[in-house]
């Protein structure tokens, strides 16, 4: 196991930002740590990163607690702030050198280093310019950067793209998904759905300092009454009686009419969608288009928590 | 030193001089400061005197001397204080009291005979401090008048006087080597008149008769006391020394801001992730602040040598060692700021207050021994008073390499104090 997070606490004074926080990312996996606003996902890496001390509880790397702040074994992690930590004085270049450094790298190795991760963001023609100069975006490509100098085996980003045009989220998500397929695992915080859906083999979603859920994609939305969404438009309004027919068959959860569309929530897609169709035509109603939605982890939060992700 | 931190330390020195405001009002504004400052108080000490420091040394031990001890020691406008030579020298020499006064042996006897205008005038010498060269004028001032007075009242009325007179009678009729008539009868007089003040009750003095007297009896010559002999104040560099402790301060500080602004950007936490020691992150900072210090006060110097010729008369490593030291000093207290402020604004607004009064504490703007005694004692805890010794004692007072020793080992002692200060509280958790 490359990371195992165990029973961590930290109590501000009268807040307790972690409660009881545990969860383990292996080798080459990825694991979004999802959760609203203020409910300890900074708190939890910082703990796991080592610059907050857990009031109580254990991070093992590779099975072992890091004992001293310079302990070499926390070069098994490659850390990624939320906010923006580089030098605007400085150039590019000498941001990655520096960063470089303090993970041991000099001469040619760091040299190198730093070529391949500019080039890995795409900001190697930009190396000589000050930090200061780049926008929102190369910034947060270069804020990530920083983390990779040292090959590290675990990539720890916490909400790496806040505040990010579209363009550059694609750049940002296009280098995790090549270094995931790379083999460094990722521990990915964030409150974006779209982006732990799309990077993440699991998810541990914290809220309010504690763990409320932690399983992959497919099994969050089995258990956690995500549906999917069936849109069935018909040739023609008929409101009836065929309704309380629909609601009634198997697997149905949920079936309305807003004009001409149909809207029905199933449990199974393939198991379930047949049956709705038989029982539609059985009607004589025609369907002109059936389109379904994937299910989100807006759902499934909304039905752990009672409450929406977004506005906490 | 170790890769991580010179790269850490070469970090610190690019930020610092990729800020072009703190760059200016670091070298730029001492250096235009100091010469201002050195222009207008170039070899002359300040006008606003209140009451001069001043050591006297009686090697005569005679009632007249005693008289004059006594008068000076109740002027107003004198702190004065009995010394023997040998200390009286050497505390003008290492600036701890402006001026000396000392009375010769042979005062008495010799000062009542000039007093009429014969023989040879007895000297008393004045060893003063060439930085206060208005109140060894002043005390000059002060000591003819008391003089004046206690002479003039000892030849008409004293004891000494009828002796002198007595005797100088003799010479002219024993000799004749004065010619003078005229001297002759007015000696002849007075002694009559003197025989004859002696057998009536003595009057109490008064006013009138304390002031007195024919010419002044006596001859002053000034010493100045720095250097070798004859080395002058120099202005320039005592300005220039307290412009560069200033404002190596005041860099210090922008290094605190700069600490400051580094975890309020959330740069702490990158490099703290890093498998880097805390103390290798604070003795990296302290490291470059002495660096920029140690430069600000090299190109300060180097400007007024260049500029104002001013010279290191005494050692020129011990110059380097005070300066060392005192960058140092900065530094950590540099760091002490990082450590007790929490914002980088509030850490600047309340270290500025305290750097100038340190420097004021120092003597940087005018000098210490303007100020009550009490406070005098004071100043030995600001570390800018050593350093302002020390930089003194180094440039125009020309002191050798072991007057650099103690205000450096007071320097390093300071170092520890707010380095060890600052490490213990330091915040490492705050965000
Ligand atoms: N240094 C601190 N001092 C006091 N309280 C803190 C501190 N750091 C965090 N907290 C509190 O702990 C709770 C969790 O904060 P944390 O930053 O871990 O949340 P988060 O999940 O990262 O939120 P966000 O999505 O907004 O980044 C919050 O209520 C926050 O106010
Ligand atoms: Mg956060």
């Amino acid at each position: 196991m490359l990371l195992e997070v165990k029973n961590l606490k930290k109590q501000y004074g009268a807040v307790a930002a972690v409660k009881n926080v545990s969860f383990q990312v292996e080798r080459g996996e990825s694991v979004g740590l999802l959760g609203p606003n203020g409910a300890g996902k900074t708190t939890t890496v910082s703990m796991i990163v080592g610059l907050v001390t857990a009031d109580e509880g254990q991070v093992l790397l590779d099975g072992q607690p890091i004992t001293s702040d310079t302990d070499m074994r926390k070069a098994l992690i490659g850390f990624v702030p939320q906010d923006l930590a580089l030098y605007d004085e400085m150039s590019a270049q000498a941001n990655l050198e520096l960063f470089g450094a303090l993970y041991g790298l000099q001469g040619t190795a760091l040299k190198d280093a730093v070529q391949r991760v500019l080039t890995l963001v795409q900001l190697a023609d930009r190396r000589g310019h000050k930090v200061g100069t780049f926008s929102g975006g190369m910034k947060r490509r270069l804020n990530i950067a920083a983390a990779l100098l040292h090959n590290p085996k675990l990539l720890l980003l916490d909400e790496p793209t806040v505040g990010v045009d579209p363009q550059s989220r694609n750049a940002i998500f296009d280098n995790l998904e090549q270094l995931r397929a790379s083999g460094v695992a990722l521990l990915y915080t964030t409150h974006y759905m779209e982006e732990a859906e799309r990077l993440c083999d699991r998810i541990v979603i914290v809220d309010q300092g504690t763990v409320v859920a932690n399983d992959s994609l497919r099994g969050l939305y089995q258990r956690h009454g995500a549906s999917n969404r069936l849109a069935i438009e018909l040739a023609a309004a008929a409101p009836g009686d065929w309704l309380t027919a629909l609601r009634a068959v198997n697997g149905v959860m949920r079936a309305e009419l807003r004009g001409q569309t149909l809207n029905v929530e199933v449990r199974a897609l393939a198991d379930d969608v047949p049956e709705v169709l038989t029982c539609v035509k059985q009607h004589g109603l025609t369907v002109t288009h059936l389109a379904s939605e994937r299910p989100d982890l807006e759902h499934v939060f909304l039905s752990l928590t009672g409450r929406s992700l977004r506005d906490p | 030193m170790s890769p991580v931190l010179l790269s850490l330390v070469r970090k610190d020195l690019r930020l610092f001089f990729s800020d072009r405001r703190s760059v200016i009002l670091s070298f730029v504004v001492p250096i235009a400061l100091a010469s201002f400052m050195g222009a207008i108080t170039g070899g002359k000490g300040s006008d606003k005197v209140n009451r001069v420091s001043v050591l006297t040394v009686d090697q005569d031990q005679t009632e007249l001397s005693a008289k004059v001890m006594k008068n000076l020691a109740g002027d107003p406008g004198l702190e004065a204080a009995v010394s023997e030579l040998a200390p009286a020298r050497s505390l003008v020499r290492n600036g701890k009291v402006p001026v000396a006064i000392v009375i010769p042996k042979g005062f008495a006897e010799s000062s009542a005979r000039a007093f009429f205008g014969s023989g040879e005038r007895p000297v008393v010498t004045l060893f003063t401090d060439p930085s206060h060269a208005t109140e060894a004028s002043m005390v000059r001032g002060i000591l003819t008048q008391h003089v004046m007075q206690a002479v003039s009242t000892a030849a008409f009325n004293g004891h000494q006087g009828a002796e002198t007179i007595d005797s100088l009678l003799a010479d002219v009729e024993d000799a004749g080597a004065v010619g003078d008539p005229a001297l002759r009868d007015m000696l002849s007089g007075i002694s009559r008149w003197q025989h004859q003040q002696a057998t009536q009750p003595k009057p109490a003095p008064n006013e009138e008769t304390e002031k007195g007297g024919l010419q002044i009896p006596f001859e002053t010559r000034v010493e100045a006391l720095a250097a070798e002999q004859g080395e002058s104040y120099d202005g320039y560099a005592h300005s220039f020394g307290g412009m560069g402790i200033q404002f190596v301060l005041f860099a210090s500080i922008d290094c605190a801001v700069a600490l400051l602004t580094e975890r309020q950007r959330g740069l702490w936490r990158r490099l703290r992730a890093a498998p880097l020691s805390r103390s290798m992150l604070l003795l990296s900072r302290a490291i470059s602040g002495a660096i920029i210090g140690a430069l600000i006060l090299l190109a300060l110097f180097g400007f007024g040598a260049v500029v104002f010729h001013i010279q290191v008369s005494g050692s020129l490593l011990g110059l380097l060692m005070v300066c060392t030291a005192f960058a140092l000093m900065a530094s950590t207290f540099g760091l002490l700021v990082a450590s007790l402020g929490k914002t980088p604004q509030a850490a600047r607004g309340l270290s500025v207050f305290a750097v100038l009064v340190m420097v004021m504490l120092g003597g940087a703007w005018f000098p210490a021994f303007l100020f009550p005694t009490s406070v005098q004692k004071l100043t030995l805890f600001a570390p800018t008073r050593w350093a302002m010794d020390g930089i003194d004692a180094m440039t125009w007072r020309g002191l050798g390499l072991e007057a650099a020793v103690l205000p450096t080992l007071a320097l390093l002692g300071f170092s520890v104090l707010l380095g060890t200060l600052a490490v213990s509280r330091f915040r490492w958790e705050a965000d």
